[in-house]
């Protein structure tokens, strides 16, 4: 193969200028140098992925990042007073709740009282230093570390967070996690969090991502989940990000035996978003579900992109994912099913499905199987309309108006994905459940 | 020599420890009914597969011999060919594969095996018909997938119905009478009457006395935990349904 | 379906890996020298005596060739080819424009019979019911030996012949279609095609005639060390139908031999095709040494309104099959139809599906696709659905299962559903799974053997797409199903 020299983008420029910036003014976080440095040569070698990268085909980063934004620095006093101001206004979904502004923690901004028994919160620099088995942590499955929003994040790492429960811990109320973008100039933020739900514990995080409105900022996050044997972990996810940013998501999980991992997505905000999800089995007889509603309107684009990887027996995966569609948004799905050799037995199911609500917008679904093993039932399904005419027309014979039908059905089709969320013991499932519901309830009657 | 003759069987789930069948004895003569009732989880349906040769279960012990012969080492198919039938208790659906096309790959693999010609077409069709009419089978039934589309009581039937076809020399109806009416277990049990004849053998696995007054045994077992533990006349059904397994279990544990 | 019974015979009559069809014939061969240049475009084109706009257009390919890469998607994997080791024009010698079959050579005739395909009429007539003529073209290597029924589809207007013969006969109609579906720019094999091509079929069928019988070409390759290079256009005018059947075979060599086709089809309105291939190429060895690259284009345009094709396809044949028979949806309320089933055993890789491409208004599709993977076999179905703006009330339905045998294959769903309309509707469900132990143990409960029990499975598994087959194909692929999955098990 000859050696092509890539035409870089003035976003790839801008990216490869703000690493050396980085790396030159020596940040903190010493400890995370290696994983900056690995994570920018892979950036540097492969770009900004484009439409003929198979993982992206629908989301052509290269195209929709015209430009990068400068990175965001520690946020100053007033940004964060600013901030703390924004967050008292999110209702607490949840007990505890920690913020991060800007991608750095703010320990000043919790509330909610002390963190629980057998909850520990450090800061991932700091940690890295201390203790040797947290490199591991942060290292990434070979899914994740091959994607590119993965090794942006890894090369303008300077801190995170990283959130501990002790084996055997179970913690009652999830903790509230909210991730802000402060107002003013547009940054790029780059936010990572790692997650250990240790041995027979069972925890729940919700993740809130807000932004201010009409600033085209940038945000790249990363949560790594380790889900020990015998462990649970329940995961909400708001990404109610302001209508000009640009939002990257990568969680990755890997799950242990007779584990339980659940995770609820809602997108209804940024006008670029994409939500990977990097799901492994490490150990046998675990299950896992993942679910999601995407909400869009206008212009907006949001990509869910998920990989299951069975790569033991006796497993089971669970993904419903819903879109609901409005004006000219583009809504995208890829979920891919891995079966490994090994992985006999494998119970796998992955569905989505998409109403349009006008005749603008369009839908691209990618459910994909792979499968090396003969004993098992895997399953995808995939479906794409409009409301049912039938239904329409049967509410409205009895007296509903047109809005308040669509808003029913629409309702009725969200809840399907929101509704079992959970069923383990955390209490701030039904709570978290309600304010996702309300939030469909809202979007609809938003819409003009 | 006895037609079946299960000597001391022990089994077990392929995948589990757990001994199901603990050294089971058993006979059952040329023209008998013998009857096998027990309680959930004595081993009935496991001594069914067994004897048929279901791949998840294991034989740790025994022997079991059909006309004299150990049958436990041969496939599914090789048993069917010797003559032994097991109504299913929960006969298994088959998609896009025709009645009529089973039935036939059926009869004629067992007419390979005792060296005969493939059935006639008209002579195939004239007697599925013959069959299912007095089984209640309808030709919709018949134009279906196996066992696909069919209520509880339709299955059943169908399994009748290819006994009656293959005409076995030893014939397990495994809690045939489960999820049957009256007017269903009725017809069912007229099919197996029919068939009884001097040479050829029924074990009727059944949990209720109930079937027992349409099929009439001559012989009734009692199992529990893997072994028979009573036998007696057909007076041991009705003792069992007035007394309850309890009081029988209990006594001879 | 006393086929069952016939099927599990032919199981147990062939030994593990003998392939029916693997015998070679000995037969004086004039071939082209070895390589690619345009120098061997000129001959081809010379040969064959064509119009020059034909050569330009073929050289036209040629060089767009040149520039264009092979492509790297799929799900297959096999050693570079090399394209100047191999022959592009490989005809019998005594095949000097045939007036009649006896002037054949009867080593090709006898070959033919050996494959079960008459091509002497009177031996038809004999043989069958009036009403089950078959029409045959025959293509042994690049050349098509001959067409039976010519006269008599010719009194009712329909033109089917060998494209060859087309272009001396027929230019103008081939001029206006060719490439129209397929353009020469389409994809790497389908330009090498355009390129090089020798021969294939030519149908015409004149508006509001329904042909009067079912249409068919036998591909036969036989020369070492040839690609197989046919094209075929079939063009259905208004208000027309055609049922047309493909069918392949060729000798058992332990190298690998390109097959790069090329078929287009084209309705306008009110007019269907019915497109029948049973792909038995010759898959390879159990080690999967040998067996036929099988990288073919085919598409149809439904470019009337209310027209309609039809794609049913047998795949059990070729080490590699990369094949991905597609409609587009142009005419309003137009249909498209995609039924398939892939078998794949031993070390053969098959990555096939299809594309449906609703253009028009009120445009329906419907895919079924079952896949059958054992041995170490790969098999992978990758398709597309997609609306476009204006395609309103487009409807489509997806349904595609994969059932493995043994654990040692893999199976694969890639499908891409694009939608740009509200009104659109598209259905999808896959599922994979492996034959049921529930099922086996109950067959073999009835006294079937296991191969047998197999076999009766995978016959239900796969009847939505067999009852789309004509009857005289039913079968055939029944058979062939069963000796594909031979081995498979225990």
């Amino acid at each position: 193969m000859n050696a092509i020299t890539p035409i870089r983008t003035p976003a790839e420029q801008a990216l490869i200028g703000a690493f050396g910036a980085l790396r030159d003014t020596g940040p903190a976080g010493a400890a995370l140098e290696g994983l900056r440095i690995d994570g920018f040569s892979r950036f540097e070698a492969s770009g900004l992925p484009h439409r003929r990268v198979e993982e992206w085909k629908y989301t052509d980063l290269r195209a929709m990042m015209r430009e990068a934004k400068p990175l965001a620095g520690a946020p100053d006093a007033s940004a964060l007073l600013a901030a703390k101001v924004a967050v008292g206004r999110l209702p607490r979904v949840g007990g505890s709740r920690i913020v991060m502004v800007d991608g750095f923690h703010a320990p000043d901004l919790a509330d909610g009282g002390s963190l629980p028994e057998g909850v520990t919160v450090s800061g991932l620099a700091e940690a890295m230093a201390r203790r040797p088995d947290v490199a591991a942590l942060l290292a990434g499955q070979p899914a994740t570390r091959g994607n590119t929003a993965f090794a942006l994040n890894n090369a303008f790492l300077t801190d995170g967070l990283l959130i501990e429960v002790a084996p055997g811990t179970e913690v009652g109320h999830a903790l509230d996690l909210v991730s802000i973008t402060s107002d003013g100039a547009p940054r790029l933020v780059t936010a990572r969090v790692v997650v250990v739900v240790g041995a027979g514990a069972s925890a729940g995080i919700v993740e809130t991502h807000v932004g201010p409105a009409g600033v085209d900022y940038q945000k790249n996050v990363v949560m790594q989940v380790v889900v020990r044997d015998g462990a649970t972990f329940e995961h909400g996810r708001r990404q109610i990000e302001g209508d000009q940013a640009l939002h990257l998501s990568t969680l990755e999980a890997t799950v242990g035996a007779e584990a339980h991992f659940d995770s609820l997505t809602l997108t209804t905000g940024a006008a670029v978003s994409r939500s990977q999800l990097f799901v492994r089995f490490a150990g046998e007889h675990s299950d896992v579900t993942l679910r999601g509603v995407t909400m869009l309107k206008g212009r907006q684009h949001a990509d869910t992109a998920l990989v299951t990887d069975h790569a033991v027996p006796n497993c089971q995966s669970r993904e419903t994912f819903k879109h609901i569609l409005d004006g000219e948004a583009h809504g995208v799905f890829q979920g891919k099913i891995i079966v490994q050799p090994i992985a006999q037995k494998t119970d796998g199911r992955m569905m989505s499905q998409t109403i349009m609500l006008a005749e603008g917008p369009s839908m691209d679904n990618k459910p994909e199987l792979e499968i090396f093993a003969d004993d098992v039932a895997c399953a995808h399904g995939c479906t794409c309309g409009e409301l049912d005419a039938d239904l329409m027309f049967y509410l409205k014979a009895r007296g509903i108006p047109h809005k308040e039908a669509e808003a029913l059905l629409v309702e009725a089709f969200a809840r399907e994905a929101i509704e079992d969320f959970g069923g383990g013991p955390l209490a701030v499932v039904e709570e978290l459940r309600e304010a996702m519901l309300a939030s469909v309830t809202e979007w609809m009657r938003a819409r003009t | 020599m006895s037609l079946l003759e299960i000597k001391n069987l022990t089994a077990k789930l392929a995948e589990e420890d757990k001994q199901i069948l603990n050294g089971l004895n058993l006979t059952v003569e040329k023209g008998q009914v013998a009857a096998i009732m027990g309680p959930n989880g004595s081993g009935k349906s496991t001594l069914s597969y067994v004897l048929a040769g279901r791949e998840d279960y294991e034989v740790t012990g025994g022997e079991a011999l059909l006309d004299g012969e150990n049958i436990l080492e041969l496939d599914p198919d090789e048993r069917a060919a010797k003559g032994l039938f097991l109504a299913f208790q929960y006969p298994i659906e088959i998609p896009g594969v025709g009645q009529m096309t089973f039935l036939k790959a059926a009869i004629n693999a067992q007419r390979r095996k005792n060296g005969l010609d493939e059935i006639a077409t008209p002579e195939f069709i004239k007697l599925v018909n013959g069959r299912a009419k007095e089984l209640g089978i309808s030709q919709d039934m018949l134009r279906r997938s196996v066992n696909v589309g069919f209520s509880g009581g339709e299955k059943k039937r169908n399994e009748i119905l290819q006994m009656a076809l293959l005409q076995p020399k030893l014939a397990i109806l495994d809690e045939t009478d489960s999820g049957l009416d009256i007017d269903a277990l009725k017809i069912v049990a007229d099919g197996v009457n029919a068939m009884r004849s001097p040479d050829r053998g029924f074990v009727v696995i059944t949990h209720y006395q109930r079937l027992l007054d349409y099929i009439k045994p001559d012989v009734v077992h009692v199992l529990s935990a893997g072994r028979i533990i009573k036998t007696g006349g057909p007076e041991l059904a009705l003792e069992l349904e007035a007394k309850g397994y309890a009081d029988i279990v209990g006594k001879a544990a | 379906m006393p086929a069952v019974q016939e099927t599990v015979e032919q199981v147990r009559a062939i030994d593990v890996d003998q392939y029916k069809y693997g015998f070679s014939t000995e037969i004086e061969m004039e071939l082209a020298p070895k390589g690619l240049s345009e120098d061997i475009v000129r001959y081809i084109s010379a040969r064959k005596n064509e119009p020059a706009w034909m050569l330009e257009w073929r050289l036209d390919a040629y060089r767009r060739w040149l520039t264009m890469r092979e492509p790297e998607w799929a799900r297959v994997d096999y050693p570079q080819i090399d394209f100047q080791d191999m022959y592009y024009y490989a005809a019998p010698k005594s095949n000097a424009a045939p007036q009649s079959l006896d002037e054949i050579d009867p080593a090709i005739l006898e070959t033919y019979k050996k494959l079960g395909i008459p091509l002497r009429e009177q031996e038809i007539l004999a043989g069958v019911a009036p009403e089950k003529r078959i029409a045959v073209d025959a293509v042994f290597d690049s050349v098509s030996v001959v067409t039976t029924f010519k006269e008599e589809l010719r009194k009712s207007g329909v033109i089917f012949c060998s494209i060859s013969e087309a272009l001396q006969e027929h230019p103008e109609l081939v001029r206006q279609y060719i490439g129209s579906v397929v353009p020469t720019t389409d994809n790497f094999y389908a330009t090498l095609n355009a390129a090089v091509f020798s021969d294939g079929s030519f149908v015409y069928i004149p508006p509001d005639v329904r042909c009067p019988m079912e249409l068919s070409t036998y591909f036969r390759i036989n020369e070492q060390k040839t690609g197989q290079f046919e094209r075929t256009l079939i063009i259905a005018d208004k208000g027309s139908y055609v049922s047309y059947l493909e069918g392949c075979t060729a000798p058992m060599r332990d190298e690998n031999q390109l097959h790069a086709a090329v078929v287009e089809l084209i309705a306008h309105d009110d007019a269907e095709i019915k497109y029948s291939t049973v792909q038995n190429w010759f898959p390879g060895d159990a080690e999967g040494k040998g067996g036929i690259y099988n990288f073919v284009t085919k598409r149809g345009d439904c470019r009337g309104a209310r027209s309609k094709i039809s794609w049913t396809q047998v795949e059990t044949g070729s080490a590699i099959t990369w094949k991905y028979p597609s409609c587009i949806l142009r005419g309003d309320d137009s249909q498209g139809e995609f039924y398939s089933i892939a078998v794949s055993n031993g070390a053969q890789q098959v990555d096939s599906g299809t594309k449906m491409i609703h253009l028009g208004k009120n445009t329906r599709s419907r895919i079924i696709s079952k896949g059958i993977s054992a041995g170490r076999s790969q098999n992978t179905y990758r398709g597309l659905v997609s609306a476009h703006r204006r395609a309103t009330n487009a409807k489509n339905f997806t349904n595609c299962d994969s059932l493995l045998i043994g654990n040692a294959c893999g199976a694969h769903t890639v499908p891409y559903i694009e939608s740009k309309t509200a009104s659109a509707v598209f259905e999808h469900e896959a599922t994979t799974s492996k034959v049921s132990e529930d099922q086996m143990f109950y067959c073999m409960q009835r006294g079937l053997t296991q191969e047998e029990a197999i076999a009766l499975i995978v016959n239900g598994f796969v009847k939505d797409v067999l009852q789309q087959l004509p009857m005289e194909f039913m079968v055939e692929a029944q058979k062939l199903i069963a000796i594909s999955l031979e081995g498979s098990v225990g």
